[in-house]
This record gives C-alpha cells, structure tokens and sequence, in this order.
C-alpha cells in the first residue's frame, strides 16, 4: 500500500463530496425557490442523481480494483441490469424497514421511498460499483477483517457511517421544537448525508493514520 | 459476610427502594400553606382602611345570598357547556348562560387533573401538591382552611349527596350525606340516581343553607367510551332537566324569603379526547363555572362572554357570597362581576379582604415579598382606599367619586391578580434535605452495584461483602457521628419542615447509620478493587486473552442503555420514550439479524457451526462468549437439548434467519395497536378501531384467536393438570370479558344485560391460584429432590403461565395481542436467537429488559398517569378493596416488563448451568434497573424548576418508582426461587471443579 494510493481515494472522495455540494448549488440556478428544506422531495432526486453518476464515473475511470476481465458485451448488459435489480431490490428492503421501524405505512410513502433510494445510493451504489452484485464479496468485506484494499475499507467506513448517520437522525424527530427539519423524513435523510459525507473525509484520514498496522491479504 | 449475587443485588435494590421513597417524599412539596395554623380560632377580620384613622367597619360584610347550591359534574369540559354540544343537549343551561340571570366564566384546573386535589383546589382555593395523586384513593381528612369549615363554624347547615370522597374529606361537616362510590366506572347511571332521588325532598324542605351536588356518571361514560360517545349528550341532558328543577326550585324558595339565592354549575376538571384525565392538556383543564342568582339580572343586550379564571377563585367568591371569611391558603382572587352591583364602598371593602389575604399569605411564604410588583400595587390600592372612604364619609355619594371609587377597584384588581399569579407559580419549598439523603442512598447503592460488576463478571456465584475490618468501623462511627451533628443542625435550623427531622430520632438514627453503613462499604469494596486490579495486571500478563472486546450486540446494548438513561433528561423524550424504546428494540432485532446472517453465510464466528455441527451440551448462557472453547468441548452431565444431527440445518437454518425479521414485523404490528405519548395519541390506532361498538364482532374473534394462541404458547412446558387449568381460565376470561359486554359470543348476538361478571373472574381467579400453586410445588419438590433439575424448570414455567392467565384477564381485550405478541416473541427468540447464538447472560438479560420496557409500551401504557388502567383493579371485586384493588392494578401496569422477566427466570434456568447464572442475571437485571433511576433523581433534581416539572417529570418519577419497586419484588422473587435449586447446583458446581 503506498500513498499514492491513498491520495487517488482522497481525491475521489473529494469528488464524491463535491457532487453532494453541487446537487444544493446547481438546481437553485435553474429553479426558482429552491431549498433543501421545502423542496425536499426534488433534492433528494438531484442528490441521488449526482452521487449515482459520480461514482459511476470514478468507476469506469481508474479502475481501483483492477480486476475487470475483458469480457463481452452481453456480459456487460446483463451485469448492468443485473446492478439496476439489486439497486432496487435494496431501495425496497430499506423502505421496507422503515415502515418496521415506525414509518407510516400508507401515508409519505413517496417521502419514504426517497429516504429509501438516497440510503441506497450512499451504500448500494457505491458497493454495486467497487464490488459488483456478488453478494458473497458484500458479506465479505463487511465482515471482521475481511477487506482486502483500501478502497473496500474505505467503503465499509462510508457505508457503516451512512447508515448511523440516517440512524441518528431519527432521534430529533420526537422533540418538540417545531422545526421544518424534523418532519420525516429530513433528518434522517439530512443525517444520511452528513453520516456519508463524514464517512468520506473520515476514511481516508484514519486509513492514512493507520497506515502501518493495515495489512491486506492480497496487498 | 458471603454473599450470592442475586442476593446482594436484592439487599441493594431494596436499600435502594427506600432511598427512592425518602426522595419522593421530599420532593413532592406541600403547597403553599398559610402558618398561622391556629385551628378553628377566627381571627378578627380586616378593618376597612380609612386615611387618618381608623374605620368603624371592622365586621365581616353580610353575605349577599341566603343559600348555595353547588352543583359538580364530574369531567365536564367547557364544550360540554358552552360549546356545540352543550346547546345541542344543555338547553336550559345554554339559556342560563346567554340570556338568564347568570355570570359564567372558563375556569382553568392546574394538573394533576384528578377529582380529589380538584375538590381540595375548589375548597380550599389552594394548589394541592402532585402526591395527593397517590393519596387519591385513599383520602384523609382535609386539614387545611376551607370554605366548608369556615361555613360550618358560621353555623351554616349543609347537605351534600355524590362522590364519597367530599365525605372523607368533610367527615363531620355535613347535616346530611350520601356517598356514593367512584369505583365502579362501568356504573353511569345508578351513580347519579342515587343523588337525584333525594333532590326533591331537599329541594322541598329548605331547612338547609348549602346544597352540594356531586355526580360521577358523566366522568365514568368517559372512562369506558369517551367524549365523543352518545351517552355523553344523554347523561348532559339529564344533567340539564336537573339543573332547570333546581333553579325553579329556588326561584320559588326567592320569592317567600326575599332575598337572592346562589347556584353554582362547575366541573372538577375536564376530559381528554380519549376519555381519561390527569394531565395538563386544554381539554383536561379547560372547565366551565357557571353562577345563576336573581341577583345577576341583566338587560337583553348584556352580552356576557365566559372568561378566563382559575378554578381556586371559587373559594374566595364563595367566602365573600356567603358572608364567610375567606380560607387562609386561597391564592384565589375575587370573580369581580359577582359584586359589581353591590354599593361601591361594600365592593372595596370585599376587594380590600381579598387583597389583605393573598398578600398575607405571600409575606408568609416569598421572603422578599415587599419587591413583588403585586404587593405593591395592593400597598397603593390600599393608600387610595383610605383615601376614597375618606372623602366618602366627608362628602356625600356624587359622580367624581362613584369614578375615583372605579379606579381604586381596578388597582385593587390588577393587584389581586398579580398576586394570585405570584403565589400560584411561587413553588412551595422542596425539602431539600430529605431529597439529598434519599439521592445519597441511591447513589450509594448504584456505585456499590458498580464496583461489584468485576467480581460478578469472573463468575463467582458468591460475594465478598467486607463489613467488620476495624479501619472501617472507625470510619463507620465517625461518619455516624458526622451525620448526626448534621442532622440535629438542620432539623434545629429549618424554619420550612422537614420529613427526616419530623421522624422519631430512632428511625432518622437508622437512616443515618445505613448511610454511613453503606459508605463504608463502597470504601472497602473500592480499596479491595483497586488491590485486585493489580494483582489481575500480573495475571493477565502472564495469560492474554486470545479474542476478547465487545460484540456488537453487546456494544449496542450498552450504548442503547445509555442513550437511553441520558435522553431522560428532555421533556419530549420523557413524554416520547415508547418510541427510544421501540427504536432500541427494532435496532436489537436488526443487529441480531446482521449477527445470524454472519454466521450463517460466514461462519466467521463458531458458534452456529457448534450449534448445528458439533453435539453440544447447552452450556450456552453461562459460556462466555471469549473462551469458545468451551463450546466446541461440552461438558458432560447436562441435558443435551441440540436437534438430531441429520434434520437440522436446512429449515432450521433458515428459521434462524428468518427469526429476527419475525420479531420486527410483530413490534410493527403491536406498535399500531396502541399510539401513546403525546404527539402520537390522538391519531387513530387500531386500538381505537377495535374498541368502537360497531366493530364489537372483530374484537370478540381478535380475542378469541389471541387466547387460543396464548393457550397453544404457553401450554408447552406445563404438566397436564396446569393444561387443562390453564384451558378452563382462557375460557373463564373470554367469559367474563363477554358478561361485562366488551365481547359477544357468537351465539349471542343480541344485547344481555350487563353484569360486573364478579363470577366468572372468580372464576379465572381460582385457576390463577391454583397454576401457581402447582409451580410453587413443583419448585419446592426440586429443592428436596435435588438430582432432579427438570422440576425446577417446569416449576417455573407453571409460575409463569399462571402470571399470564392473570394478565389475560386483565388486559383489556384489544391489548390481548399484546400478550399473544409477547409469548409469541419469546418462543422465537429463544428458539431461533439465543440458544443458537449463545449469548452471555448478561446480554440476555438486558435484552429481556428491553423487550419489558418496550411491551409496557406497546400495551397503551405512557408516562403520564392518565393512561393507568384503573378498571384493572376491579376485576371480580364486589367492593372496593385496596389492598387486591392496587395489587391488579399495578400488575396490569406492568404486565410487560413482569412477565417478560418471568420468562428470563425460566429461560436460565432451563438453558444455564447452575445457579451463578441466575445469580448473575439477577444482578444484571438489578443494575440496569437502578441506573435509570439513580440518574433521573438527579436530572429531576436539577430541572425542579423546570416548566414541565408537573406535567412531565413527575409523573414520570412515580413511573420510575414503582418500577424499582417491581425490581425489587422480582429480585426477590429470583432469588427464592435460585435458592430452591441452590444445594442441587451447589453439588454440581463444586464437582466440576
Ligand atoms: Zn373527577
Ligand atoms: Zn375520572
């Protein structure tokens, strides 16, 4: 493992913050009365948009895992669609889990689908890029000492930090303060946000510090 | 001294529980309380102030009206008067109010709304404290001045037929009564006949001088069907064709006498919109006053709009109508508009009495009284009062002054209602030191509990409680002595009293000897902790554990502890903790989720594949989760539970996997069944769904199908006999839910009479008895038949069955899911989760807990009294009993956090080897108890003077009491029952090793 490699995670990390800071700026320059706040709903879209093609982009780009195969076209549609299932296989499991966890369950169903879709593309859509839809390779790396790059570690420590994000932002929602921020679902979604955000600037700096004790088994 | 866990655990919650009660006691505070306290002695009353000398007018005025006639609806809210409803079914009284002779105002009740502290604040005109709550029930003598006293010293003759309470409160007082009891909520009419069917005697006579009313019928059809139900605008109907008999009636008795009579129409507080009261919501507060007399006769265009006033005025008008002085603690103020008629000089004076009063009362309890704003507005009213009756005995009447007089009566006015503010939110005095003593001994116990987690952890079934190491009982003396001194300091010092320095000197000397007691302890156990931590250092180095730290669950359960523990200190999350509880369990379940998932995909942790490959014995729940070893080479001589090795895997497997997703869906489930809290109560549940009459059908089958699934639960680990006993009181509760007309059986559609079904819970109660019988026997037969360690658990299970027939019967029958949810929950986590997982005892012990918080949630209960189910306490009784009646309904309280501890007993027991397991989980289950309780004394504490204080940090601290005490009863319970398998495991332990 060598610091370049740390440095090109960086500033892909970088891009991937730079696209959530642009799906706030770009639609005010286009939309009249445009906020995070009252136009939730659209931003929600924006945000996932650019995450989504952001990390498709640093996909198709450097190629971190280096492990693409030349292989034929058929092969790539079917892989693709096949990333598109699992993406909204997991759209659906996650919504399916908020109504388990207290969502309504007739009303805000479009709010909650949203919740669902920008969850899944701070956690699904980044794996789906870097892993591929094998399921075995998820269970891996999120499991003890089962990363084998710095990229999947970084991944694992996004992901984890999205969904504790979206978890924290649960709790400002029974306070009775009255702000717009606490109707379901902004502030889980705004702590997703803030939790996938964290996440990207974290990991790099704590694989930088830890540098010398990670050991991957195929490093 | 030796201790065991479980018992040591005991003695410290017990000590604790007594720590708690100290506290309580101290921080409910008496109310503002008037201190020349010289009984029945009337003073002389205030002269009229005349500038330069002194007036002739020292005598009380006369009263303006010969008699009185209360009339208290129980739970009537402003609506039901002045609202759609009331002129919908209150006719005459809508008359009364727009038209007639009449003043009516909104009067405001302070929280708790409950009928007695009501009664007190209407009499007395005083704010009752919030522990006349508990002492609702049973209702002593009211000591305080009030306004019966005050008319019975006058010689007045008063009559009074309603709720029994007025009796209690006013033994002695009344020529003539009627109680009637409040007990049987399902009762709305004969309640209230019983007081109508003596008015026209009464009305007739008129040898009396006071007429109280009080009807109850009104309140218990909110009880059973809420505002909105049909009974409602019956009940108000009947209520107005009672009010139009009395006001004829005295308008007749008016015209013999001459002179004006009083009828005052008033609610003791309101009704929610589920029916309930006892919080601070509009509609529980918001109550209608209104006065009908001759002497209120206005002009056609006199339009009177209610207005806003505090319940407490009423005493002070009524002192003033009725001639009377006014009660010496009544921080109310004077409803001017009942004697604005009166001559200007005689509406000073009545001000002028009222204003002396309050102001006196705050020069007793706010020491800087001279810098209150309404203080010195009444010195200044009372300054051109002099003046006024000065010019008024020079000159005789003319307009300039009948206009002077008008700007004295509204500084008096302004004056009054500032200081009648300035002493309703002056807190009374919190007996602090009490508080401290009580903090210090919770404290005390909570960090001894602490400092024992080490030793508990290394598995030692026994305790070293140091307690006669002469260092330490020099410490212990002079702590003593310490103490002491201060004790006699403060109680000599005090001038606000004190409930320690009001004990006997022996029980403040025990008081102060467990305090000391206990620090010495803490001292010792602490100096032995830190000469084993080192001497630990040294072996841990020569061994490293291999794998040791947090799992996640275990991590989450910890943080999850805490989290919760610390957002007990915002109101909203006081008000909403169902949803920290509901949120905490659905994380549990994900967590547990990801950790079968792992296993099952990975085996990257060996405990599924020694669960399913190897043959293991189930040592599970004693096996800490670091030496797996001890997993992979079972011990022999213990009942191997594991499948047959060729079927398992496969569905089983999968079944694993499925297991916490199950649990998920019926927290769901349950979590729609009843919306509690504040922000979430008023919208529809299906609780709501299920309880409206038309839907009486769905419910009858929703219960049936919940007892037959309670029954196919919990028959598994009985013996016949407790089957069969088991089956008859299902039937038996299904029966009896029926002949109370919450169910219909399906062959009896049409509408039976309704009875209080006082057989068929007799019925229930028998087989409740005798389930318990046989598992106490069968646990007692374990302890002499030592070898046989299968009784024990069987034993248990009977122990257990039982406490859930008594919670079906209960529980009301829409909650019957909730019991049905919660075996159903225990069967699936114990099959799928925590035998295959081989968790610590100590994470299934708080995972129990969790699952109790949680399911006292999910069964409707909230931290707000109002939502206690007091109707639980009636079952199968005939007559109010307390004892069995608060015994039911503490239990129905706490169904959920009762039985789910139950089951933990069981499933060690059946599970772990041994008793250091259930010694360990006792403690376990002991420290997670206490720490919530230990940190929210403190946080109460700190927040006394906080907005919500009464609304909804107390409450919630009678919550959290009596959970400590229902901690304490089943440590003890724990501890009987591990001590009955005491020898046998006793023997086991000492042949392994
Ligand atoms: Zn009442
Ligand atoms: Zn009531």
């Amino acid at each position: 493992m060598k610091d370049t490699d740390i440095k090109t995670l960086l500033y892909a990390h970088f891009l991937c913050i730079f696209s959530v800071i642009l799906s706030v700026l770009i639609p005010s320059f286009f939309m009249e009365d445009f906020s995070i706040l009252d136009t939730h709903l659209t931003w929600l879209c924006f945000c996932s948009l650019f995450v989504t093609s952001i990390n498709l982009v640093l996909y198709l780009v450097p190629k971190p895992n280096a492990s693409s195969k030349r292989s034929s076209l058929s092969h790539k549609v079917t892989r693709f669609l096949k990333c598109c299932v699992y993406f909204f296989v997991s759209c659906f499991f996650f919504h399916v889990i908020f109504v388990l966890y207290g969502a309504p369950l007739i009303e805000l169903v479009l709010e909650t689908f949203l919740f669902a879709v920008i969850l899944s593309t701070f956690t699904t859509v980044p794996c789906l890029c870097l892993l591929g839809p094998n399921l075995k390779a998820w269970l891996r790396v999120f499991s003890k000492n089962g990363v084998t790059s710095i990229w999947e570690n970084s991944l694992q420590i996004t992901t984890i930090s999205s969904f504790v994000g979206a978890w924290l932002g649960a709790f400002p929602i029974p306070l009775d303060w009255e702000r717009p921020w606490q109707v379901w679902p902004i502030s889980c979604t705004l702590g997703a946000t803030f939790g996938y955000v964290a996440g990207l600037v974290i990991s790099p700096l704590w694989i930088y510090w830890n540098r010398k004790q990670l050991t991957y088994k195929n490093n | 001294m030796r201790l065991g866990s479980g018992a040591f655990a005991t003695i410290c919650v017990a000590i604790e529980v007594l720590g708690v009660a100290i506290f309580l006691r101290g921080f409910f505070p008496a109310s503002v309380k008037s201190s020349s306290r010289t009984g029945l002695q009337a003073e002389p009353p205030a002269p009229e102030p005349l500038a330069g000398a002194s007036s002739n007018w020292t005598k009380l005025p006369l009263p303006l009206f010969s008699k009185a006639v209360i009339v208290l609806i129980d739970a009537l809210r402003d609506d039901f008067v002045f609202g759609s409803k009331g002129a919908r079914y209150m006719p005459f009284t809508t008359y009364l109010v727009g038209k007639g002779p009449s003043h009516s105002f909104v009067a405001e009740a302070k929280p708790p709304t409950v009928t007695m502290p009501r009664i007190k604040a209407l009499m007395t005109g005083s704010l009752p404290g919030f522990v006349d709550v508990i002492r609702n029930l049973n209702s002593p003598a009211l000591l305080e001045d009030n306004v019966i006293r005050q008319a019975k010293a006058a010689g007045k003759r008063m009559i009074f037929y309603g709720d029994e309470t007025w009796v209690k409160l006013f033994p002695k007082h009344f020529v003539e009564y009627d109680g009637t009891t409040s007990f049987f909520v399902s009762d709305y009419t004969e309640v209230d006949n019983n007081v109508t069917r003596h008015l026209e005697r009464v009305l007739k006579r008129g040898d009396w001088d006071i007429l109280i009313l009080h009807y109850l019928g009104l309140d218990h059809i909110g009880h059973v069907s809420g505002p909105e139900s049909p009974l409602i605008g019956r009940k108000l109907r009947e209520m107005d064709g009672i009010l139009m008999k009395i006001y004829t009636a005295l308008l007749t008795k008016e015209r013999e006498t001459l002179s004006p009579s009083l009828l005052v129409l008033c609610g003791d507080h309101g009704m929610s919109e589920t029916g309930s009261h006892g919080a601070a919501s509009a509609e529980e507060v918001r109550t209608p006053l209104v006065l009908v007399s001759s002497a209120f006769e206005r002009k056609p265009d006199d339009i009177r709009h209610p207005t806003q006033v505090q319940q407490t005025d009423l005493a002070a008008t009524l002192a003033i109508g009725l001639g009377f002085p006014i009660p010496k603690d009544s921080i109310g103020s004077l409803l001017f508009p009942v004697v604005e008629r009166r001559p200007m000089r005689e509406q000073l004076r009545f001000l002028h009495l009222n204003a002396i009063q309050l102001s006196r009362l705050l020069q007793e309890n706010v020491p800087s009284y001279e810098k209150d704003p309404g203080f010195e507005q009444f010195v200044m009213a009372e300054k051109l009062h002099g003046n006024w009756v000065k010019l008024h005995l020079e000159e005789d009447r003319s307009g300039a002054l009948l206009n002077l007089g008008t700007k004295v009566a509204r500084q008096y006015l302004g004056a009054l209602r500032t200081l009648s503010l300035a002493l309703s939110t002056h807190v009374a005095q919190y007996d602090t030191y009490s508080m401290a003593v009580g903090t210090i001994i919770v404290l005390e116990t909570l960090i001894l509990l602490l400092l024992s987690i080490p030793q508990v952890l290394r598995r030692r079934a026994e305790l070293e409680v140091p307690l006669s190491s002469p260092v330490f009982s020099l410490l212990f003396y002079l702590m003593f002595l310490v103490l002491s001194a201060i004790h006699v300091v403060v109680c000599t010092s005090a001038e606000s009293s004190c409930y320690l320095c009001s004990l006997p000197w022996l029980a403040a000397g025990g008081v102060m000897v467990l305090v000391s007691a206990l620090l010495c302890v803490i001292a010792s156990a602490f100096a032995r902790m830190v000469m084993d931590s080192t001497f630990l250092r040294k072996v841990q180095q020569s061994a490293a554990h291999p794998c040791s730290g947090w799992s996640e669950v275990g991590l989450l359960l910890l943080l999850g502890t805490v989290g919760h523990v610390l957002s007990l200190g915002a109101s909203s999350f006081v008000e909403e903790e169902h949803q920290t509880w509901y949120f905490l369990v659905n994380t549990l379940c994900l967590a547990l989720s990801q950790e079968t998932c792992r296993s099952y995909f990975l085996g990257d942790d060996s405990k599924l594949q020694c669960y399913f490959h190897t043959e293991p014995g189930t040592v599970g729940a004693t096996c800490m989760r670091q030496d797996c070893t001890a997993c992979e080479a079972p011990k022999a001589g213990q009942a191997s539970k594991g499948l047959p090795s060729g079927a398992r895997g496969g569905h089983t497997r999968w079944a694993v996997l499925a297991g916490p997703w199950l649990v998920l869906a019926c927290c769901r489930l349950l979590r729609s069944l009843n919306h509690t809290g504040v922000q979430g109560a008023h919208r529809p549940d299906l609780s709501h769904w299920l309880t409206s009459p038309s839907h009486r059908m769905e419910l009858s089958c929703l219960a049936a199908l919940s007892l037959l699934a309670v029954f196919l639960l919990a028959q598994r680990g009985c013996s016949p006999v407790v089957k069969v006993a088991l089956a008859l009181g299902l039937l038996g509760v299904f029966c009896y839910r029926a002949a109370t007309g919450n169910l219909l059986f399906p062959w009896q559609p049409a509408n039976r009479g309704i009875s209080k079904g006082i057989l068929e819970a007799r019925f229930v109660y028998v087989f409740v008895l005798g389930i318990l019988f046989m598992g106490t026997k069968d646990l007692l037969r374990s302890q002499v038949i030592a070898a046989d360690f299968k009784v024990k658990t069987v034993g248990l299970w009977e122990l257990y069955s039982g406490l859930v027939l008594l919670a079906a019967l209960l529980l009301r029958p829409h909650n019957l899911p909730v019991l049905t949810f919660s075996l159903l929950i225990q069967t699936i986590m114990t099959k799928f989760i925590w035998k295959p997982l081989r968790h610590d005892v100590a994470e299934i012990t708080v995972m129990h807990y969790w699952f109790g918080q949680a399911f006292f949630y999910f069964q409707g209960n909230s931290n707000n009294i109002a939502t206690i189910d007091i109707s639980s306490g009636f079952v199968g009784l005939d007559t109010y009993m307390e004892i069995p009646a608060t015994f039911l309904t503490v239990f129905g309280t706490y169904v959920g956090p009762v039985l789910w501890a139950g089951h933990l007993a069981h499933f060690l027991s059946a599970e772990a080897s041994g008793d250091s397991a259930m010694g360990r989980a006792c403690f376990c289950y002991a420290l997670i108890c206490s720490v919530p309780v230990a940190t929210y004394i403190i946080l109460v504490t700190s927040l006394r003077y906080h907005l919500f204080i009464w609304s909804v940090f107390s409450p919630k601290l009678l919550y959290e009491g009596m959970h400590l005490l229902i901690t304490a009863a089943l440590c003890v319970l724990f501890t009987a029952t591990n001590q009955t398998g005491h020898t046998s495991a006793w023997t086991k332990t000492d042949a392994r090793n």
